[in-house]
């Protein structure tokens, strides 16, 4: 009974504030684009899901963040693996302070982090001036608003939780194995091949999704650091919907996007679901 | 056959030899190059903060340009009526959906943890992760369409702002609130609360004697995490505020957005060194003696 009065607030909650929105946002994708306030209509046009079949530029946006998020998922755990090593590997003290340092950046704030890497990248910004400085240039060269810069940013910004699962299934595995296949001669890529790395392969796995299901809708990063042709969804929603007022094409974007990262979220529920 | 085997054996035998040799080369090269690799990792994390910082003391109107130590930009800062106003609103946003995430994420947490199966636990345990796994783009937009439908039923609420995005923050952390507690109970022995009941005590004394003081570190990480992720958050606000309700992340959008200045750093070397300043006392108050 106590359960039942304590329970039900909480599920009307997420039923107002986590399944009415789900409803309301696969309605309004179906809807009709009006010129009124709100600017649609109800009704099973579909009209949303249309445009984005017709146009190829919808297809790509959603195609493009999978393969940026896809990107930036591989290049996190190329990066991490290292690093989730070495602390793994750190005496416990050391261990603990390494791990601050790999948090505290986490903590500052996501869009500090992104003006930091404007203020390296930009024409006047630090990484130019010191190439000027030296020498090396005269013209500041081209860094901020290219793929290499959003990449970077992606990577600064999404790069603990690739090395959080990687360290935690690395505390886990026995030391003994990667040292009695050493003492069988294999070479370090090979331990690494051989042994770490299926070993933790689910860590990985776990790592890869952590990284790519969030990086997959990312709106600020693309928009602050990458070149205006990376039009990817999270972006192109954001226009549809600020810019150009279209709620139901803004809405089918969601949901195409949505039905897209099923798969992989279900495989991190899995993953995380293992005992 | 017979003839090959010793001479199979020997070589055997000297390649092991050599192995062992090339093993110690090897484990050395190994440490070396995960050191070096680790270092290269940190590094890319920490240089472009540690700039940040440290040009926020530079006199120079262009960000990242050394001009000489200067406060300047600090005074800058606290004079700045609109960023002020923004972060104040933005913390009070973040205390107060932090402390109904860990009201909600805590009865969500407990009741998946203890309850054992009950009728839509399958649904309540997926409707509490889902913020968990949506893209914020999805998360901000479905909530903003529903404040949208609810201000046209019931007029309420009417318009956006400060209240909207709270109410969406307290949803985002009571998810993140609900895993950390549910991790923390799956962890504990439910027999404690149990054998609390058998010697007498009501339900409600054991849940106050036993499962709260069990869960207490659960939901103070719970809500501090609630707090950051509010305060971090600038797209779900975007979508669910309105113009009288801009947060920090929202102004430091748009600053970003019109391109950077050294207020920026500033703001950077204010909450950096006031994070570390932080996290330093918990770890000197913690420290083992």
């Amino acid at each position: 009974m106590t359960r039942r009065l304590l329970l039900a607030p909480v599920a009307a909650w997420l039923l107002v504030f986590v399944a009415a929105p789900a409803a309301i946002l696969l309605a309004i994708a179906l809807a009709e684009a009006d010129p009124g306030v709100p600017p649609f209509r109800l009704a099973l046009a579909a009209a949303g899901f249309s445009m984005l079949v017709a146009d190829a530029y919808y297809l790509d946006a959603l195609l493009s963040a999978l393969g940026v998020a896809a990107m930036t998922a591989l290049l996190c755990l190329a990066l991490g693996y290292p690093m989730a090593i070495g602390i793994a590997r750190a005496a416990p003290r050391r261990r603990v302070l390494l791990l601050a340092a790999l948090m505290l950046p986490f903590w500052t704030g996501f869009l500090l982090r992104v003006g930091a890497w404007i203020g390296l990248l930009r024409d006047e910004g630090w990484i130019n001036g010191m190439l000027r400085a030296a020498g090396i240039i005269e013209a500041p060269l081209p860094l901020l608003y290219t793929d290499g810069a959003m990449l970077a940013g992606m990577v600064h910004a999404y790069l603990p939780f690739a090395v959080l699962p990687l360290f935690a299934a690395l505390l886990r595995l026995d030391p003994t194995l990667a040292e009695a296949a050493a003492d069988l001669g294999a070479r370090p890529p090979v331990v690494f091949l051989t042994v770490t790395l299926p070993a933790t392969l689910p860590a990985a796995t776990a790592g890869f999704l952590l990284v790519f299901i969030p990086a997959a809708g990312e709106f600020v990063i693309p928009e602050l650091m990458g070149p205006p042709e990376a039009q990817l969804v999270g972006r192109v929603l954001w226009q549809e919907f600020f810019q150009n007022r279209d709620w139901p094409v803004a809405a089918a974007l969601a949901v195409a996007l949505l039905a897209l990262l099923l798969v992989p979220i279900r495989l991190f529920q899995r993953i995380e679901a293992r005992p | 056959m017979t003839h090959a085997r010793p001479g199979a054996t020997m070589t055997h035998a000297r390649h092991g030899a050599t192995r062992t040799h090339a093993r110690h080369g090897a484990t050395t090269t190994r440490g070396r190059f995960v050191r070096i690799a680790m270092l290269a990792g940190f590094a890319f994390l920490w240089l472009p903060i540690g700039l940040l910082v440290a040009y926020a003391f530079s006199a120079d109107r262009i960000p990242f340009q050394w001009g000489g130590f200067s406060l300047r930009w600090f005074a800058a800062l606290a004079a700045n009526e609109r960023l002020v106003e923004a972060a104040l609103r933005s913390l009070r946003i973040a205390a107060g959906a932090a402390t109904l995430a860990v009201a909600l994420g805590g009865v969500a947490g407990w009741a998946l943890a203890r309850f054992g199966p009950f009728r839509g636990r399958a649904a309540f345990g997926a409707l509490i992760g889902a913020p968990l796994v949506l893209p914020e783009v999805v998360t901000g937009l479905s909530l903003l369409l529903l404040f949208v439908a609810l201000e046209g039923l019931t007029g309420w609420p009417a318009g956006r702002g400060a209240t909207t995005v709270l109410l969406a923050h307290a949803t985002l952390g009571a998810a993140f609130v609900a895993v950390v507690v549910q991790a923390r109970l799956a962890e504990t022995d439910r027999s404690l609360e149990e054998a609390a009941m058998d010697l007498g005590a009501t339900p409600l004394a054991a849940f106050r004697t036993i499962t709260l003081p069990l869960v207490a570190p659960a939901l103070a990480a719970g809500w501090l995490l609630a707090f950051t992720l509010s305060l971090d958050d600038v797209v779900i606000a975007s979508f669910v505020s309105g113009p009288a309700g801009t947060t920090l992340p929202m102004e430091l959008f748009s600053m970003l957005r019109r391109g950077l200045t050294p207020e920026v750093n500033a703001l950077g070397a204010v909450v950096v060194l006031g994070v570390g300043a932080v996290l330093a006392v918990v770890a000197l108050l913690l420290r083992p003696r």
